[in-house]
This record gives C-alpha cells, structure tokens and sequence, in this order.
C-alpha cells in the first residue's frame, strides 16, 4: 500500500508542477485560472459525493449542506474572527466534520430511499436557517462585505494565480488522500457494504459506523470544495445550500462515471464545459443539460468513464 | 420570531377561525400532490421527483385556458386533464425504462426532466411571475365565523379538494380497479399471474397521480403566483407530507398534509421566516422516533 501512496503522490506532484509550469510559464490566461478555481471546487464536491454514492451505496441528496457549511463556517471566521486562513479553513472543516457527524448520526441507519429523502430535507433545513438567521448570515443576500485574504507562508489568495494554485493544490491532496480512504481496508468494507449489507453485517462488521464514517469524511471533503468557493467569490450564498447544487453535483459524478476511481473529476470538467458553453450560446441552459443527462442515463444506462472503460474491457477480452 | 403574535392569536377566536380556514386549505391542496407522490410511490416503488415539475404544469395549463375561456371550470379540468396526459407519456417513455433500477437512476431522470420543464416553461409561458387572481365569478363576500374571516373562494376550494378526496378514497376503497391497484402495490407477481396487465395498471396510475398534482397546481393558481421553478418547493412540501404520513399511505398523507397547512398558517404569525425550518424538524422527529411515518408499514 505504501508503494501506491508514493506513486499518487508523484503524480499529484506532477500534474501540480505542470500547472504551476503552465500558468507560471505565462500561459496562465485569466480564463484558465478562474477554470482551475472552479473545478478544484467542484472537483472536491464531486469527488467527495462519490465515496457515498460510488464507493459506499448511500445516494446522498443533500451533499450540498457540508459544502455551504464549509463556505458559510470559513467566511463567518475570517470576517469575525480575523484568524489567519489555514487555522480558519482547519476550524470550518471541523464545523462541517460535526454537522456530518450529527447528520450522519439521524440519517445511515434509514433504508436508501428514506436516506435520499432526509439528506435533502437537513440540507433544505440548514437552507432554511441561513435565510432566516439574517445577523448572522446576511439571509437571501448571503454573507457580504468580502472576505478578508490574508497572506501567510508568502502566499496571497487574493491573487488569481495564487488561489488557483492553492486550490488545485488543495484537490490534489485531498484526491491522493480519497484514493487512499477507497484503498484501505476500511475502502473494502465499504464497498462490501455496498454490495451485501446484510453478508457485512454477518462477518460482524458494524454497517452503522462505517457508513457514519464514510459519512463523515466525505462531508469534510465537500467541506473543504465549500472553503474554496467562498475564497473564489469573496462571501458565501444561499444558492450553496439549495438542493439544485446537490443535484449539480451528482449529475457531474453520472457524466463522469461511479466506478472509475477519478471518473467524477472528468464529470466536473466535461460539466463546467458544458455549462459555459452552453450559457454562452442560449439562456435555456437547462433544457440542454437535461436533455443530455437523459441521453447519458437512458442510453449509456451509466457515466460516461463507465461506459469507456467498460466498452475498452470489453474488446481487450478482458474479464467485464 | 415573533411568538407573542402567534400567543395572541390563539387567544382569540376570530384570528383562530381565519388562520384555520386558511391552513385547512393549504392543506388540502398539498394533499392532492403528495396524495398522487404516495400513491405512484406505494404502486410503483418509484419516487416521482419531477412531481412538483407536474404541479406547474397543471397551473400554466388552467392559466393559459382561463385567459382563452374565463372560465375557472374548463381552466381546472384541462390543467387536471392535461396534466394526466402528459402523466402518461412521461410513464411511458422515460420511467417506465427504469422500473426497478436504483433510485439514483430514478433521481437523475426525473432532475433532467425537471431541468427541462422549467426551461419549457420559461419558454412558452415566460420567466415572470404570473396569477390567474380570484376567478370574477368567486368573487363574493367572505363568511365571518365567529368574528372570524373565511374568503369565498377558500371555502369553494376546500369543498372541492375535499371532494376529491372523498372520490379518491371511494375509487381506492371500493372499486374493483382500487383493489387491483391495491393488490399490485403489495404483490405485482401474483395480479399479473392473474391475467391482469400491470402495465396498464402503472401507467393508469401513474395518469391518475399526475392529474392530482395537475388539479392542485390549476386549482392553486388563482391564490399562488404561478412562476418557473415553483415545483421544487411544492415537491418538497409533499415529500415532508409523504414522509411524514408514511410512504405509500393516502390516509396518513391527509393527516400529514392538514398538519403542514395549518403549521405553514399559525407559522406565518408566530415564526414566518421559519416555517420551512418548522417543516422540516417536524420530519426529522417524525423519521428518527417513527421511520415508516404516520401511516406508512415498516419499510423493509
């Protein structure tokens, strides 16, 4: 296992290099950059929704709720507190590891259907009381006035290259450290419980704690995506806790694909493409990207890296 | 919070009578939604997220027909009609490819459906806010109960959502095509077996379902402003009315849903911006103390 730490390292290295090479190297368009910001940020959301949903069998709806909460705990700090970012961004994180926690805790014991269900009634709850906790939240305004940027260890998020860089850095990590979490044993278990609850119940694994854990780590992750998004646009909205950012984030991880460990990284970057694209062309953005999914779900029946790697198996003869 | 309010309410009679009219009324309406959710859930093991997306339909639909008719009869019918129809093809052409399947297959197809709905939505009927108003000939001076007031056409609304109640229960309880639907909701095996299709069970249902929440959006549409993107949270109330009253239970969401009317009503007096918040809790506590809701049997 050790081996494997080593080698996504090296790689999560030189894919950091390569883009420190390329935006350094002047090629770092501000359109390039403002891309990487948000597809760390959603890449984190994506990446984290998926050890429920690919790895663990918990279809999440209110995967958004621990995004908001990274974004609103992170904001609410800096503004209030006037901490330095990295103690902020470790304190937000706690915030959303407890309201995983205390969620996870009401929620992993129910059936997948009342599952779905009560994720998206706290995340409509956690929205409810940011739009009506208005001293504290700004309510339907969202928390303004910016957020204070202080540089620390030489770097300065409140500069675009800066932020990029900090931000893709931040996936990286957090891509090397899931990709350990899927490996583990513990990986194993949750995968086990995803396809025989009952059989992982019988070797005495305690299905109640490994889904909370899941729960929980995959909340701190979408914690962290939240953390980024209110860096990006210096506050923190409503819009973040609302169920269509839920809904976005699964519908990256199905253009991607559920099985392919980095599948839903390549559903957020076809997916902000698709998006910026299609906003350029039309104000129906929806319509399209409907329309899309039901051709990705009806025909393809599974994501896009899914389909791939399932059709390229298939001609190598390999075992399906 | 203003609880003072809401204690100086319930202290007197006339503020408890208009609150009550008006809670009893919303109640209903959410009952014909979250009646045609649970009922499409208990049949067919589906949850139809894209409800609340056939909620507006039915209220564009009685909007578009009471502007060409004036006539708030014909409006209600085509919206509930219409609504159907549409019902069916959605059954037949999308969900019907993914009986069975999991409920992320069942989430993404509806969420696509509701993602382009709002756009055609947007793109027939326009992205402002519309309102049909009270229909001219409803409108008449209000009842006064006991010093308190219950509008007109609430009271025409509620004898005609509480009719249909009653016609649902009757169809469900008493008739032969109720007791199949019923049968097929706990064994489709065995009433298939028996030489009924249950194709055309599901797809009936599925109509009927539709056309509940098509009546409701067209019945609604003269006291709630009708806009794109309004189904999400009509969808949202009847899952808390689903969930609460048990999944698959037409009882329990009459119960449920007359709960929320007056919490949304007596809410708005004593906490208005946490209404939703109220909702939820109450689900929340309803889920953890008793997970197959008021109504509903165990889930297995």
């Amino acid at each position: 296992m050790r081996d494997g730490v080593l080698r996504d390292a090296g790689i999560a290295t030189l894919v950091l290099a390569g883009f420190l090479a390329v935006t350094l190297g002047g090629f770092g368009s501000a359109g390039l950059l403002d891309f990487a910001i948000r597809f760390a940020t959603f890449g984190l959301l994506a990446l984290s929704l998926n050890l429920l949903i690919g790895t663990t069998g918990l279809v999440s709806f209110g995967h958004a709720a621990y995004f908001a909460m990274g974004a609103y705990a992170f904001g609410l700090l800096m503004q209030r507190a006037g901490l330095s970012i990295p103690l902020a961004i470790l304190l937000a994180l706690g915030c959303t590891a407890l309201l995983a926690l205390v969620v996870g805790a009401l929620c992993v014991r129910l059936s997948e259907i009342y599952f779905a269900f009560l994720t998206l009634a706290f995340q409509m709850l956690l929205h409810s009381v940011i739009l009506s906790w208005i001293s504290l939240t700004g309510g339907d305004q969202g928390l303004m006035g910016g957020i204070p940027k202080p540089p620390f260890l030489g770097i300065d998020l409140s500069r675009p290259l800066h932020l990029a860089g900090f931000g893709m850095a931040c996936l990286l990590v957090s891509t090397v450290a899931l990709r350990q979490v899927v490996r583990s044993p513990f990986g194993a278990a949750l995968r086990m419980l995803r396809d025989n609850p009952d059989r992982a119940a019988f070797v005495g694994l305690s299905v109640y704690r490994y889904r909370l854990a899941a729960f929980v780590i995959a909340g701190t992750f979408a914690g962290l995506g939240g953390v980024l998004m209110s860096l990006y646009v210096s506050g923190a909205f409503p819009t973040f806790a609302f169920w269509t950012t839920s809904g976005e984030a699964i519908f990256m991880i199905m253009l991607g694909g559920v099985t392919v460990f980095l599948g839903p990284l390549v559903g957020v970057a076809i997916f902000l493409i698709l998006n910026d694209r299609i906003t350029a062309v039309t104000e129906h953005h929806g319509l399209f990207l409907g329309i899309i999914l039901l051709v990705i779900v009806l025909g393809l029946r599974k994501g896009l890296l899914d389909f791939v790697v399932d059709h390229w198996r298939a001609r190598r003869g390999a075992s399906p | 919070m203003e609880l003072a309010e809401l204690g100086e309410c319930l202290s007197s009679v006339s503020c408890i009578v208009t609150q009550s009219a008006a809670g009893l009324t919303i109640g209903m309406l959410l009952f014909l939604v979250a009646s045609g959710l649970t009922l499409i859930f208990g049949v067919l093991g589906l949850v139809n997220f894209a409800h609340g997306s056939l909620y507006m339909i039915g209220a564009y639909l009685a909007l578009t027909v009471h502007g060409a008719t004036q006539s708030f009869a014909l409006a209600v019918v085509a919206g509930t009609l219409g609504t159907a129809l549409f019902g069916l093809f959605f059954e037949r052409f999308l969900l019907s490819r993914i009986y069975g399947r999991d409920v992320l297959m069942q989430l993404l197809v509806c969420y696509a459906v509701i993602l382009i709905l709002d756009d055609l939505v947007k793109i027939i009927w326009g992205a402002d806010f519309r309102s049909m108003g009270v229909p001219e000939e409803f409108r008449r001076p209000p009842f006064i109960i006991g010093g308190g007031i219950v509008p007109y056409f609430y009271a025409i609304l509620f004898a005609i959502t509480a009719a249909i109640a009653v016609l649902l229960a009757w169809g469900m309880g008493r008739t032969r095509f109720g007791r199949i639907v019923r049968a097929a909701a706990i064994n489709p095996g065995m009433v298939g077996a028996l030489g009924i299709n249950t194709t055309v069970i599901y797809a009936a249902v599925f109509a009927i379902g539709a056309g509940l929440a098509g009546a409701a959006g067209a019945l609604s549409a003269p006291i709630r402003s009708v806009v794109a993107g309004a189904g999400v949270s009509i969808l949202i109330e009847s899952f808390i009315v689903t969930v609460i009253g048990g999944m698959g239970s037409i009882g329990g969401a009459l119960a449920a849903a007359l709960i929320l009317g007056f919490t949304r009503s007596f809410g708005s007096i004593g906490f208005p911006l946490f209404v939703e918040g109220a909702m939820f809790a109450m689900m929340a506590l309803v889920l953890l103390l008793r997970p197959s809701g008021l109504g509903g049997k165990r889930p297995s």
